[in-house]
């Protein structure tokens, strides 16, 4: 996939309609260079902030804006953010930036970090003055090489400009921002574990209760938020919240513009900033063209591969998050997987759960030894040399590996995929398994 | 207080703990892996689940783990819940994936936690049939196995290696189903706690090479509750014997004492009593005669009754009744300590210390509870290591007070790190060199032995200016005198430690004015001084207001005529005084009698040696530091495998020899009446007795059963003597059996627990079916009883008179193998005894003009020794160390020196 194929197709792109991406578009290229930046809107937000507007104001506004995080969980980044303690004697409080984008399938944040670096920086320090953090973090995937590169440019930038440092713009707030690059773990996408991997302790995640907001990084308050998430906060500062809900008005309850992409053998493939509950039809047929000649849609996983599949009959369905958690699955990071009718399921179920047994922590039991039984049983069932019992005991998997049973979401996000396929696919299962 | 619904059951519960913990208090089984009641919770393992309700109308509720849930009001769970049960089950067939299935083989078989775990799941019929992941083992040191094929994950020795003891060579490397649980690279575990790995580990990852050895299931083992004889902390242990070896040394749950964990010397220094050179019949001098009990008598009451005047020299590794035996048969003014004067006067100070009653001698579980500690000079986790491993639990109390103050209970592990990070309860230490608790401590002072008695006196000063002032110090120090002080009043629970170790009595008494300056300030102190021996507190008890020799003396008057006979109880005089001064004391007596357990140098001399017990083959009574008197009990009877065993218990030689000598009666026919006697003699022992139940204590009418249920083989044991097996030895002395039949397992009414074990709990998780509740005292009691606890009166401080010595000055480095003579015999342990060396710091190495690795010398009045130079750049200046080793000879530390190239 080239980050490339941007909006293709979209016509009247501007910052009242897509204001994480018109930057891009309008330029027609990566908008690396601050004064690029500050002659799109750059900073504008950042500076009616700072001078306008105290910590408190940012916190409500974004609040009442009802930004869910794009992360893929969709909790609403206001009342994540009303849980750290302010006031004077809240002490050290840290933001972290979770940008180790490793969903497969899933490409937007490197999108956003690679060629609009001065956009999750504002937003950063936005942010970080919203919940009185003075030292700023982005967690960033280790094989993100350009985007670690242009972030890191754009930071020195932000510096000279008097946008980071001390006494940002005469505020009396000061902010050291840093990229942190990961060493390449899936699991560091859990907030927790990312922080575990900041502080170079092992990568895996920590118990919840305490929150992060409350005992986070180095134990003390931190916000861990996705890179897309943090960049809707400039617009809607500069814009209002009346605005973002405005976005997706008629489409969704849930507001704003969504980073929504497509993989596999579809005609295009590529990202699209859309309002929010845009319909997967209207992606992939309208936008992505439908599926590569000769090729009929089989399933599709909504948003990464840790998201239960959908059928066809599903595409009708606004992609929003409590839509899709309705009909069985999770919008994930709403970049969509489509699975055509010449691949064996079993095979394509069989590949993701070997991605999750490899990216498994090795902490808890369910996760660490449930998967590669998984996995074996899935090969098994592909080579045809599938025993009774088999299917019962992934069914048994499914459950026991869910929420809840494990330490952490990475198991039960595994077992979307499977149990998903085994209901809609029962057939290919039982082909597998010897007579 | 917290009611909470289980199974359709109400219980009240204390209401902080986790649901798993609460359920185990109240009998309840939930199996588990990772949660350790010493280590807490961390969820990783998943197998406590249980099934929680919203309330008494939720039907459905959600499956819990049990130690990651609060215990709180109005909590309803299931434990027998069918998806539940279903769970635990598969959480088994999980881990069983990977592990080997091989219990045959496995030494942890018979005390494993996970094969207990599987039956209490029912897991009994595996589905996975695809290939199982390998690993590499490692070769963990002598100590230590390590088969990481039957490796479960559940983390329990990375938390406690690191986060509990502190050790850093211990580390999980790899992810998902491929962890591994090792060293950077092959070599000894550097810990001096890395033998608990073999308890806290639930499976046979980690298991005990010395056993392996020797190796026997502990079905098969016959086990005593025992006290560990390596130093004075008095650990609580079990060590296990078949043929007429110990086979293996477990820890033995104390709620006072030692808790879960033992250190490696205690741990694995029990082979001196494996030795095949002890002595185990009386042998004459140049004679070949064979001797029975009585002939041993009568020979040795001859010998005696052919000296003028005889003198006894005691132990402080023998028991108070060894001890009290031997003055009874030598009389009032010829009884020696069996110490040099320096350690006996110290020993002395100590007891006089702790008997003013102006601070709490606390427990190793009081230890823990402190908030501010200073270590005085003593190198703890070289001399009493196990109170070093309780001060690293002291220093975590900063981090729990952290998580409450979010909230965050103590048992959830993680989160009280995560929050803790690097903030620790302040610990201070002054020493002469770098230690290995220095990672812990707010700040460590390095100084020569006075300096550290002038900071002691200056911090007693800061606290209470009318203790009395010192000079020379340097701003530095005056600094962290003035921190050290602070950090001692701000807290709740201050501790000062100290101890002999230095041989400085300036260090006892600036620990004592601190403790006496806190007092004045109105806190409630703690002091605890490390002696060097099991029972050196016990025996200065004993001796206290008598006129008792010490070693100088006792030899002196050999060699000067006033006295011709001598009797050594269980001790070397070589390592205790110069061995010239022996050599002719020996020399000049007419006839000595040893009774030992070991063949030492001393024994070597004996005209007539009679053999002692071991504390694996006698009974006997020792107090450790903590003012606690505990009995070890007697593990097996040697004379039961060869009728020619003729080891018997210290007290019993030496009163069967007054005995015959003065012709009397025996009237100690066992050790209750010594045990009375000695209470009735000595004031300071008065409540001995209480230390253990007497020889009539029966529970449901029996004896307790030294042996487990499954005890097999015992018919033919003897089949290659003899096909007609013997009556097993009957126990007069106390209310164990040498049997299978009797009492085994948890009961409400003694402390008399040989070993570690349930009805389905054989590993030393079964200890928590002994305790009042989980992690805390035992049901019966812990064992023993605290003898000084004297009612505070009055106390004046203690002024400060320091030597004017200049120059080099002599000091003792100790080594927690080879610093200690008993468990320096045991093989393993001596296979790790550093090699002899002479230290100095970088400053004075070079101004001797010596360097690292070369031969010196070092000079002191007439005495000479020579050693390879080490350099020791953390080492104060001014200070020349010699450690304290089986090959290091006997000087007077203190004493200036000088040294040069050899």
């Amino acid at each position: 996939m080239s980050t490339s194929n941007v909006n293709l197709g979209l016509t009247n792109v501007g910052p009242e309609t897509h204001p994480l991406t018109w930057r891009y578009t309008q330029a027609g290229k990566a908008v690396t260079e601050i004064a690029e930046y500050e002659a799109l809107e750059g900073y504008s937000a950042l500076r009616k902030v700072f001078t306008s507007q105290q910590p408190a104001d940012v916190q409500a506004e974004v609040k009442n804006a009802n930004l869910r995080g794009r992360g893929g969980a969709g909790f609403p980044a206001g009342i994540k953010w009303s849980l750290i303690p302010m006031g004077p004697d809240a002490g050290q409080k840290y933001l972290v930036c979770n940008a180790d984008e490793m969903e497969p399938g899933t490409f937007k944040d490197r999108f956003l970090m690679e060629s609009l670096p001065h956009q999750l920086v504002e937003a950063m320090i936005v942010t970080a003055y919203a919940i009185g953090a003075t030292k700023a973090y982005i967690f960033l995937r280790g094989e993100y090489l350009l985007a670690a590169e242009r972030l890191n440019a754009a930071i020195a930038q932000a510096k000279t400009a008097g946008y980071l440092g001390d006494n940002i713009l005469g505020s009396g707030f000061d902010l050291d921002l840093v990229v942190h690059t990961g060493a390449g773990r899936y699991i560091c996408g859990e907030e927790t574990a990312l922080i575990n991997s900041l502080e170079g302790r092992r990568a895996n995640p920590r118990t919840k209760p305490p929150f992060p907001q409350l005992a986070g990084a180095w134990g003390r308050p931190t916000i861990v938020n996705n890179v897309e998430t943090l960049c809707n906060v400039p617009p809607i500062m500069l814009r209002g919240a009346d605005w973002f809900k405005g976005l997706s008005q008629g489409k969704s309850p849930d507001a704003g513009t969504k980073m929504y992409g497509i993989s596999g053998k579809a005609k295009i493939t590529g990202l699209w900033e859309l309002p929010i509950g845009t319909s997967c039809r209207e992606l992939l047929y309208t936008h992505g063209g439908g599926m590569a000649d000769g090729l009929e849609l089989m399933c599709w996983l909504p948003g990464g591969a840790s998201t239960d599949f959908l059928m066809p009959e599903h595409l009708d369905l606004p992609m929003d998050y409590d839509t899709i958690m309705k009909a069985g699955s999770r919008m994930g990071t709403a970049l969509i997987m489509v699975v055509d009718n010449q691949q064996n399921i079993v095979s394509v179920v069989r590949n993701l759960e070997q991605f999750f047994a490899r990216e498994s922590c090795g902490w808890c039991t369910p996760c660490r030894d449930g998967l590669p039984w998984t996995v074996k049983i899935l090969q098994s069932i592909e080579a045809g040399e599938g025993e009774a019992g088999d299917i019962e005991t992934l069914q048994q998997l499914t459950r026991f590996l869910g929420i809840g049973k494990t330490f952490c979401a990475h198991a039960p996000g595994a077992m979307e995929p499977l149990q998903s396929a085994l209901k809609f696919f029962p057939g290919e299962f039982e082909k597998g398994i010897q007579a | 207080m917290a009611t909470i619904h289980v199974d359709g059951k109400t219980f009240d519960v204390e209401g902080s703990q986790n649901l798993l913990e609460a359920c185990l208090n109240l009998g309840l089984d939930i199996p588990y892996f990772c949660w350790h009641p010493a280590l807490g919770s961390v969820g990783a393992c998943r197998q406590c689940a249980v099934k929680q309700f919203a309330d008494e109308n939720d039907t459905r509720g959600r499956l819990v783990m049990s130690c990651m849930t609060p215990a709180m009001d109005k909590t309803f769970i299931a434990i027998e819940d069918a998806e539940a049960k279903a769970f635990r089950k598969s959480v088994v067939e999980w881990l069983m994936t990977n592990h080997p299935h091989d219990c045959p083989v496995c030494a942890e078989g018979g005390h494993c936690h996970l094969q207990d775990m599987t039956v209490m799941t029912g897991h009994n019929t595996r589905r996975y049939r695809f290939n199982k992941r390998t690993h590499i083992n490692q070769d963990l040191g002598p100590f230590v196995n390590h088969e990481m094929n039957r490796c479960i994950a559940c983390y329990r020795c990375v938390r406690y290696y690191g986060d509990y003891a502190g050790g850093t060579d211990l580390g999980v490397y790899g992810a998902h189903d491929n962890v591994y649980f090792g060293r950077p690279a092959d070599g000894d575990l550097e810990s001096e706690f890395s033998g608990n790995l073999t308890e806290v580990c639930p499976t046979g990852v980690f298991t005990d090479k010395t056993h392996a050895e020797h190796y026997t299931r502990k079905w098969d083992m016959q086990f005593a509750p025992s006290v560990c004889q390596n130093c004075a902390v008095g650990c609580n242990t079990s060590p296990g014997e078949r043929y007429g070896e110990i086979r293996r040394m477990e820890n033995r749950y104390s709620g006072s004492v030692n808790h879960y964990f033992l250190c490696d010397r205690g741990r694995f220094g029990y082979g001196f009593a494996n030795r095949k050179d002890r002595p185990t019949t009386p042998l004459l001098a140049g004679s070949e005669q064979v001797f029975t009990i009585d002939s041993a008598l009568d020979a040795a009451a001859e010998l005696l009754g052919s000296c003028a005047r005889v003198l006894g020299v005691g132990s402080p590794r023998a028991s108070l009744e060894a001890n009290f035996a031997l003055a009874q048969l030598v009389g009032a003014g010829n009884m020696c300590s069996g110490l040099g004067a320096q350690e006996q006067a110290l020993n002395r100070q100590v007891l006089e210390i702790l008997q003013l009653g102006l601070a709490h001698n606390p427990s190793l579980r009081e230890i823990e509870d402190a908030d501010a500690v200073l270590v005085l000079g003593e190198d703890l986790t070289q001399t009493a290591p196990r109170v070093a491993l309780a001060l690293r639990q002291a220093a975590k109390n900063r981090g729990l007070q952290m998580a409450a103050e979010k909230r965050v209970p103590d048992w959830n592990a993680a989160a009280v790190k995560n929050i803790a990070q690097n903030e620790k309860s302040p610990i201070f230490i002054t020493s002469l060199a770098a230690t290995r608790l220095d990672d812990v401590a707010a700040q460590s002072l390095r100084a020569s032995v006075e300096q550290q008695a002038r900071i002691g006196f200056a911090v007693a000063h800061a606290i209470d200016t009318s203790a009395p002032a010192v000079t020379g110090l340097n701003a530095e120090e005056q600094a962290a005198v003035t921190q050290i002080a602070q950090a001692l009043l701000a807290a709740d629970k201050p501790l000062v430690v100290s101890g002999t170790g230095l041989l400085a009595s300036s260090l006892l008494d600036a620990a004592a004015n601190i403790a006496l300056a806190l007092k004045n300030q109105g806190k409630a102190v703690g002091l605890s001084l490390a002696l060097r021996e099991v029972n050196s507190l016990g025996a200065a008890m004993l001796a206290a207001g008598t006129a008792d020799l010490s070693l100088e003396e006792a030899l002196n008057a050999l060699i000067n005529g006033a006295a011709d006979g001598l009797v050594v109880l269980e001790n070397d005089l070589y390592g205790r005084a110069p061995k010239a001064l022996v050599d002719s004391a020996l020399a000049a007596a007419k006839h000595i009698i040893v009774v030992d357990h070991q063949a030492t140098a001393t024994a070597g001399h004996a005209t007539l040696l009679l053999p002692a017990a071991s504390f694996a083959e006698g009974d006997g009574t020792v107090v450790n530091m903590e003012g606690r008197a505990q009995r070890y009990f007697q593990v097996y009877e040697p004379n039961y495998y060869n009728a020619g065993n003729l080891q018997k218990e210290g007290w019993r030689w030496l009163h069967a020899l007054a005995a015959t000598r003065n012709n009397t009666p025996v009237a100690w026919l066992n050790l209750d009446q010594v045990t009375a006697a000695v209470a009735q003699s000595c004031e300071l022992l008065a409540a001995v007795e209480a230390a253990a139940p007497n020889a009539m204590t029966r529970i449901h009418g029996s004896k307790v059963a030294r042996e487990p249920r499954r005890y097999s083989g015992r018919t033919s044991m003897r089949a290659n003597i003899s096909v007609h097996e013997p009556r097993q030895p009957q126990d007069a002395d106390t209310a164990m059996a040498f049997s299978m039949e009797g009492v085994s397992g948890p009961t409400n009414s003694s402390a008399l627990i040989p070993f570690a074990w349930a009805p389905g709990w054989n590993s030393p998780s079964a200890w928590n079916k002994f305790q009042v509740e989980i992690g805390g005292h035992l049901r019966a009691g812990d064992s023993g009883v605290r003898l000084l606890d004297p009612a505070f009166d009055a106390a004046t401080y203690r002024t400060l008179n320091l030597s004017s010595a200049s120059g080099l000055v002599l000091a003792p480095i100790y080594h927690l193998y080879g610093s200690d003579e008993q468990s320096a015999r045991s093989e393993v342990v001596a296979s790790r005894v550093p090699a002899s060396y002479i230290s100095l710091s970088t400053a004075d190495a070079q101004a001797a003009n010596v360097v690292d690795g070369q031969n010196i010398e070092l000079h002191s009045g007439g005495f000479t020794w020579s050693a390879p130079l080490l350099i020791n750049a953390s080492q104060a200046a001014g200070l020349v160390g010699l450690p304290v080793l089986p090959t290091s000879p006997v000087v007077n530390y203190g004493a200036t020196v000088t040294v040069k190239g050899a």
